[in-house]
């Protein structure tokens, strides 16, 4: 008997791609040609699944097509190579279909996890095979959420397989060691899945909240199958309190609205709420990492029912803690920030002048966005515009080049 | 990072190209297909384009009484954009690379290469 | 048939406008607005603007195959700031389009009629030039 399709049944779809692909690859041995074939399975289930009803067991159906595929790629390899005792060998002894639901296990999306973020892929390959083989979008959905053509973009996928097939990591769980030191990795390419559904680097919106929504169940995900890791509660509370804010980041005409100037009425109350839930658990746990650290710094704004109610004492002193665990330029920037709204616009601009050294920074909008800010506070208006426009002139983002253009153009008066 | 890389040349220069033999003309867009290509098959490609002639290009400066203000006179030395590549590259090198290509398969005109913004 | 709608800017003129405040606004709404009335009418393919050109560098293939970099341009060279490409039926629409961007308003509201040049796009390889 089907189920008609209805609008919770994509997600129920994707919920289903890394345990299936988790599955056919314990069971192929070879993960970049089953995840070829999981593709196509679920291709085939968008593509029918619609018209046709949702099958009574939609995983068994998954699994079924997806073997399919793969019985055929060992087939033509067979006929390729043919004296290849191996592959007959491994044929004989695949076990029917209906034992692979057996062989399913609940850590397949981990391995899977930890094996798409694996260190030797650039970032931007790593984000396009996770966001496929464990959040089960399409390679036009990715291709489309990062404006490349879908033939590039299936490419770019393929050789990360590649690229994971030729480092030999083997389809098992890291070792607890191994955790710790590849969770990093993992933990980063989801925050930037999210950091790119929150700040688009790419298009004229500002924001995509699907891609921010996708980070987030990641996320949540990870967070199932690493209940008891601090850094990754942290990361969920992290995205959770940071998109809460969303609704009023932009204004009618998509322009951006700056932290202070929100209203905080459209801010979501029901993550916030949950944000700061998940962080106090983690933070009782002892260790303080970076996400945790990042997740109270947004939780502190969160909780500010008005801009001049900001506890920014407490970010301030939580940056000082940042500065130690995660030095960064971005840290730094940040810091100046707080310490202005504590000590004066003069003590944030003295902490800038450190960045002026750094190659990283030195011609980053970011920076004279910063100290234009801190340069109007002092009252400096002159220097202020001139720093507006280089910043305007640097970033590659339309709303925040309008935004910083609009405010070069207030100081400079009507 | 998304970088365009810019072919640009005078209405001289692509009347010279217009004389080659036929067979060059044929040899040199293989090669830049080729280029194409290999930058799909490596994930780099976005797009590419080719523009048309320049002895059709119009220049357009507002409206006067409802109709565009049209042109087509140019100064000699003008270069016209004659197509583009975007490619998305981890950094800037990798974009300068993929220039050199194109202009190393096009008797090594210089290539513009601009980050682009979106 | 598919044009490229492209603006051009001198070097030495770049940088943001320095206009009152709401003649940069009406600026960008106005560009707003158009893109938003091409894509509306399915005639917008796409809408670009490109970083300003003081990182722009001139790239020429090495002895050794590996690109050399020039970042020092002729006074007089144009750089292009923007293009649209657009999908219309005839040329004609196509300058209409072009003079409505070119007549964007500018200080005090006035339209700038900057230059917009029209060329069209190759379709498909060109079959004799590039």
């Amino acid at each position: 008997m089907t189920r008609k399709w209805d609008t919770t049944s994509e997600h129920l779809l994707r919920e289903l791609a890394p345990q299936v692909l988790g599955a056919v690859t314990r069971r192929f041995r070879d993960f970049s040609s089953s995840e070829d074939a999981v593709q196509e399975a679920m291709i085939a289930a968008f593509t029918q699944w619609p018209q046709e009803g949702i099958p009574e067991n939609p995983r068994g159906w998954l699994i079924q097509v997806a073997c399919r595929r793969m019985m055929d790629h060992v087939r033509s390899e067979i006929a390729r190579r043919e004296r290849e005792t191996t592959v007959a060998t491994e044929t004989k002894s695949l076990a029917p279909l209906p034992e692979i639901e057996a062989d399913m296990d609940p850590d397949d999306t981990l391995i899977l996890l930890f094996t798409c973020c694996h260190p030797a892929l650039t970032p931007s390959s790593a984000i396009a095979l996770t966001l496929r083989a464990v959040g089960g979008l399409t390679t036009a959905e990715i291709a489309n959420a990062f404006l490349v053509p879908e033939a590039t973009m299936a490419q770019r996928i393929t050789r990360a397989k590649q690229t994971i097939k030729t480092s030999g990591a083997p389809f098992r769980l890291p070792s607890p060691h191994e955790v710790t030191e590849r969770l990093p990795a993992v933990l980063h390419v989801l925050y930037l899945i999210f950091s790119e559904g929150y700040t688009s680097s790419v298009g004229p919106h500002l924001q995509r909240f699907d891609l921010a929504r996708e980070a987030i169940r990641l996320a949540r995900n990870t967070k199932t199958l690493l209940p008891d890791n601090a850094e990754v509660a942290g990361l969920l509370a992290l995205m959770l309190l940071t998109d809460a804010r969303r609704a009023a980041r932009t204004g009618p005409d998509e322009e951006l609205i700056p932290l202070d100037k929100q209203d905080r009425t459209l801010w979501d109350g029901v993550e916030i709420s949950e944000g700061i839930e998940l962080l106090t658990a983690a933070l009782s746990k002892a260790s303080v990492g970076l996400y945790q650290l990042q997740a109270a710094i947004a939780a502190v704004h969160d909780e500010a029912e008005q801009a001049e109610d900001t506890d920014w004492p407490q970010i301030l002193a939580l940056y000082e803690l940042l500065n130690r665990v995660s030095p960064s330029p971005m840290v730094t920037l940040n810091h100046a920030i707080a310490a202005a709204m504590v000590h004066g616009p003069a003590k944030g601009l003295e902490l800038l002048r450190a960045l002026d050294a750094d190659p990283r920074l030195a011609s980053h909008y970011r920076l004279a966005a910063v100290r234009a800010h801190l340069l109007e506070r002092t009252g400096d208006y002159e220097a202020a515009i001139k720093h507006y426009r280089l910043a305007a002139e640097r970033t590659t983002s339309i709303p925040e080049r309008n935004y910083l253009m609009t405010q070069a153009a207030r100081l400079a008066g009507d | 990072m998304k970088y365009i890389l810019l072919m640009s040349g005078t209405k001289a220069g692509v009347e010279a190209y217009h004389a080659w033999p036929k067979q060059d003309i044929e040899a040199h867009m293989a090669v830049l297909h080729r280029i194409s290509q290999d930058l799909t098959e490596s994930g780099e490609f976005v797009a590419t384009q080719g523009l048309a002639e320049p002895r059709e290009a119009k220049v357009v400066r507002g409206e006067k009484n409802g109709l565009p203000v049209t042109d087509g006179i140019f100064p000699e030395s003008k270069e016209f954009l004659l197509g583009y590549w975007i490619v998305d590259v981890p950094n800037a090198e990798r974009a300068y690379a993929i220039a050199g290509r194109i202009s190393a398969a096009s008797v090594n005109m210089p290539i513009e290469v601009r980050q682009f913004r979106p | 048939m598919k044009y490229i709608l492209m603006m051009n800017t001198m070097k030495a003129g770049h940088g943001v406008p320095s206009w009152p405040k709401k003649d940069l606004q009406a600026h960008i709404a106005f560009m707003m607005g158009l893109n938003k009335e091409l894509h509306e009418c399915g005639e917008l393919v796409s809408a670009e603007g490109l970083s300003f050109p003081d990182q722009a560098k001139l790239v020429r293939a090495g002895k050794d195959g590996r690109p050399v970099t020039d970042g020092v341009f002729p006074e007089s060279k144009e750089f292009l700031a923007g293009f649209w490409i657009i999908d219309v039926d005839n040329p004609q629409r196509a300058y209409e389009i072009a003079a409505k961007a070119s007549a964007a308003p500018g200080p005090g509201g006035v339209p700038l009629n900057m230059p917009i040049e029209v060329r069209q796009v190759m379709s498909g390889p060109p079959p004799d030039m590039l």
